[in-house]
């Protein structure tokens, strides 16, 4: 893992040579392992080592970008090279609001040596355990076993200087039956806290419920969700208006809601990167320090987190949600996102609902209409029919198409456990509960 | 280079791979972004490094780094061979190569004007006229417009004495205009959706685009949008789909079932499996007998279009559905070994830092013999949808459900008024098999997909796919408001 002092020491390199301009230096560092598997067996274990930078220098108010994987002189000359280059074509960027000030940072301490250690034996071993338990059951096991160690460190001439490093762990699994299947999955900055049997069985237990599964009608159903397509909603709505820039183009669903009741009590939703129960990170890709910001509180829209442009445009302070530049062109983002546990179990969810459907997570889901987040996407890996209070038989997948801001506002219960899910773009995380609705609209049914 | 790839390919034989390769890739992308009349991003990015791939132990393992030293590699090479021994812990079926691959050979992306030439000028001139022809339309909330080009060299060795060298240009770029209104976003797009056609080309495609003589009427429709009529809801109708939403069709529809690794369960725990089971192929009637689709990596300015693939096998032309009946899949070495055929040369990485897996080349529905008009003509009554805004399908490939960003009635065989939020659903045969005409060369374009998801870590690949506007019967159209 790149070291404090050797991130210092390059993103020094970098800002000397750009000299007497501004500038920033982004590194991104990490060394990433992933044991993958199909059929009971591992067909892909990969492994991954990179260093990236990425300069944004500042000349007379016009902004250049440029990014290298590489490190020697030469690289760093050119990297300077095609930034200067890039500025200079600009016209001057009038909604620039500068590089920040130096800031003062809140460490908080989620690096696991022994994630960052972990061997593809380690992990091919707990694959292989949960490969077991499946064929014990007649069943195929798929999925993917992750561990990561990544640094960033933000520079810039103005005298910014952050370094963070930090661990992460992910196992998510798919097992299969003749006509079923499961999934489960969790993630942590310890890979000590992962239970992989624990997954396993859970994934087997969705599968053996999801046996011969009955084709319904598609209609209004109440549904209990499980975390997994409670993250689900909670990412779409951050990537389709969490953010202030959507707010400010007016293609949110935070439009015309702000301050507003637009959910059920029971539902509080905050962007929160010190919390040790998530994935914690400082600061964000610009070094501005993270703040806690609430989303929505007891139902009510409280507001969108802000990075440094949409801060400006609206003369209000930044809170530090610039996301990675891959996904800057969407402006700000939440990025360690949780909604507040309730008292209730799942199964006092189930308990409690007459006639209605249990859903395991969502699959494929897009965005149809901004304004309510109206979105459609798929049930995957266990739908069950709920008919007096138990779970009656097995349904197949069903498409939806639903106001995710109007399901939220029809929350009837909250789960009391939480688990943390981390995104597949890998630069989001939620922590989430299950949550029983009163009504989903679903419009389809496969075969 | 091809001595320290070899050094590295012998190192791992003698670690005790039974195959191993190894590419080393060099990628730079210049991407622009204008937003509301300002640059919103000048950037230029670098990346460099090499990936090991090996089977030892009968069981694979990957490695990679940024660092191209003899040192870094070996460490790399022994890494790989380390992962594939814990992968033998939990190893499947004996893996079968199928018959070596020794390819050789230089290839580069034809192209007129290298886009790498062209001034930064020249390039923020076009996006500047563009997005002023938006501005100039009341009623438009926000502009977007960019331009992306990527070179990536790469070379590819294997174990069995294969040595290629390619260098792909991609070209890309597009416009885009949002209209707010009382409780209402509309948005289109130009070429394609989200703003983005792209090709395996150089800067002569994006000046054929005409990027700011369609900004005014992009900007206008947006606008038009606001107050159109909302598509009818949960009607069955006939549709005719504009050709780069016939392209999205074929990607999600087509394309992905058609991936062989999906079909035998190597993305069942991610991007999905595949209805398209091996007992279908030559078996099944997938589309009515005017769809024919090809995968070809040979066909210009698409981006599935190279010399071979990063398992070095070389580009080439399937058959996928021949006069509506199933006829191919898309394979790597390893999956056609299954099948007992040979690869048709579709693995491709995202970059240095990924394995190869099956990728989409050019999946291609042929062109028919229809005139757009006459189409419109001989079809009466119906919708008509182009430039896609949502898509979603579950995870075999069967129910899907597609949004675009502008519509038109049918109607006396001509274009009438514009509808807002269209909408259509359906399941992929029987929508294939509802298909009755598609229209002629003349209206046939290769569109780009270049982010196209799939794979754990994740990848994205560019994939291409030739399309015209076609005619589909009794589909359901309308599930928003």
């Amino acid at each position: 893992m790149l070291s404090q002092e050797n991130a210092q020491a390059l993103t020094h390199q970098v800002l000397q040579r750009c000299q007497p301009q501004q500038a920033e230096v982004l590194l991104q560092a990490g060394e990433s392992a992933l044991t993958r598997f199909a059929n009971n067996a591992i067909h892909q274990n990969v492994a991954e080592n990179n260093t990236n930078l990425t300069l944004r220098l500042v000349q007379d108010g016009r902004v250049g970008i440029a990014s290298t994987n590489r490190s020697d002189d030469a690289a760093l000359d050119e990297l300077v090279r095609r930034a200067r280059q890039n500025a200079q074509a600009s016209p001057p960027d009038p909604n620039f609001p500068g590089l920040p000030e130096p800031q003062t940072y809140t460490p908080v301490g989620s690096f696991d040596p022994s994630t960052a250690a972990y061997s593809p034996h380690q992990r091919a071993e707990q694959v292989a355990l949960a490969c077991r338990l499946a064929q014990e059951k007649g069943m195929k096991a798929f999925g993917a076993y992750t561990t990561s160690s990544l640094a960033l460190a933000v520079a810039n001439s103005l005298g910014v200087f952050a370094y963070h490093a930090r661990t992460q762990a992910d196992y998510q699994t798919v097992v299969s039956a003749e006509d079923s299947s499961g999934w489960a999955q969790d993630s942590a900055w310890q890979v000590g806290d992962l239970d992989v049997e624990a997954l396993a069985r859970e994934a087997i237990e969705r599968a053996e419920r999801g046996r011969q599964p009955r084709k319904i009608e598609p209609g209004e159903y109440s549904v209990v969700l499980a975390p997994y397509a409670v993250d689900d909603m909670l990412t779409s709505m951050d990537f389709y208006g969490m953010g202030a820039q959507s707010v400010q183009e007016g293609r949110s669903w935070m439009n015309d809601r702000l301050q507003q009741q637009a959910m059920s009590v029971l539902v509080s939703i905050w962007d929160d990167a010190a919390d040790l129960k998530g994935l914690p990170q400082p600061f964000d890709f610009e070094g501005t320090p993270r703040q806690r910001v609430e989303i929505v509180q007891r139902g009510v829209v409280m507001g969108p987190v802000f990075d440094r442009y949409s801060a400006r445009k609206q003369g209000v302070n930044a809170t530090g949600h610039t996301p990675p530049p891959g996904l800057r062109g969407m402006g700000p983002l939440a990025m360690n996102l949780f909604m507040a546990a309730g008292d209730a179990s799942v199964e006092q969810m189930i308990a409690s609902t007459p006639r209605g459907l249990y859903i395991t997570r969502f699959w494929y889901t897009r965005l149809m209409h901004p304004r309510d987040c109206l979105m459609t996407g798929m049930t995957r890996d266990g739908v069950l029919m709920i008919e007096d209070g138990e779970i009656a038989y097995s349904v197949k997948n069903l498409r939806f198409t639903q106001s995710y801001v109007q399901a939220l506002a029809e929350v009837e219960q909250v789960g009391s456990q939480t688990r943390l899910l981390l995104n597949d773009f890998g630069a989001i995380s939620t922590r989430v509960p299950a949550v029983k609705i009163a009504s989903f609209h679903f419009t389809g049914s496969t075969v | 280079m091809k001595t320290l790839m070899q050094q590295a390919i012998d190192t791992a034989v003698q670690r005790g791979a039974s195959y191993a390769d190894m590419r080393v890739v060099q990628n730079r992308t210049d991407a622009i972004s204008v937003k509301d009349g300002a640059v919103e991003a000048l950037n230029s990015g670098e990346s460099y490094g090499f990936g090991v791939r090996v089977l030892a132990d009968g069981a694979w393992g990957f490695a990679s780094s940024r660092t191209l030293s003899a040192q870094d590699v070996d460490q790399v090479v022994a890494q790989a061979v380390e992962i594939a021994r814990a992968s033998a812990l939990a190893s499947g079926e004996k893996v079968d190569l199928g018959p070596p691959v020794a390819s050789q050979g230089v290839y580069q992306t034809p192209l007129q004007i290298d886009p790498f030439e062209v001034s930064l000028e020249d390039k923020l001139a076009l996006l500047m006229a563009a997005d002023a022809e938006m501005g100039g339309v009341q009623g438009v909330r926000a502009r977007r417009s960019n331009l992306v080009f990527i070179r990536e060299q790469k070379w590819f060795t294997n174990s069995q004495g294969a040595f290629t060298e390619q260098v792909i240009y991609e070209s890309g770029g597009g416009i885009q205009a949002t209209a707010v209104g009382e409780g209402e976003v509309q948005v289109r797009s130009y070429p394609n959706s989200f703003a983005r056609q792209q090709v395996t080309g150089g800067w002569e495609a994006v000046l054929s685009w005409d990027l700011p003589g369609n900004a005014q009427r992009i900007a206008s429709e947006a606008v038009a949008l606001l107050t159109a009529d909302p598509c009818p809801v949960g009607i069955t109708t006939t549709l005719i789909l504009g050709g780069a939403q016939v392209a999205l069709q074929v990607h999600e529809s087509c394309g992905h079932p058609i991936e062989l690794d999906r079909v035998f369960g190597s993305e069942a725990a991610y991007a999905g499996t595949s209805f398209l089971t091996t007992e279908k192929l030559g078996n099944f009637q997938y589309g009515s007998p005017v769809v024919n689709l090809t995968a070809d990596s040979l066909r210009p300015l698409g981006l599935g279009t190279f010399g071979w693939d990063d398992e070095g096998v070389p580009a080439q032309s399937t058959p996928i559905v021949q006069n509506g009946l199933f006829m191919g899949y898309l394979m790597s070495r390893e999956s056609a070994s299954k099948l007992g055929k040979t690869s048709n040369g579709c693995m491709r990485a995202s970059g240095w830092n990924r394995i190869p897996i099956i990728r989409m080349t050019n999946v291609s529905l042929e062109a028919g013999e229809w005139d757009f008009d006459d189409l419109l003509a001989d079809t009466g009554e119906g919708i008509y949808m182009e430039t896609n805004r949502s898509w979603s399908i579950d995870d075999r490939r069967y129910n899907f459900q597609f949004g675009t960003e502008i519509a038109y009635e049918i109607k006396n065989g001509r274009l009438g008024r514009m509808l807002r939020n269209p909408t259509y659903t359906g399941i992929t045969p029987e929508f294939w098999n509802s298909c009755d005409a598609v229209c002629s060369q003349a209206h046939w374009n290769m569109w780009g997909t270049p982010n196209c998801g799939k794979g754990q870590p994740g990848q994205v690949a560019h994939t291409g796919h030739g399309a015209a506007p076609a005619r589909f019967r009794n589909v359901r159209v309308g599930l928003v408001r």
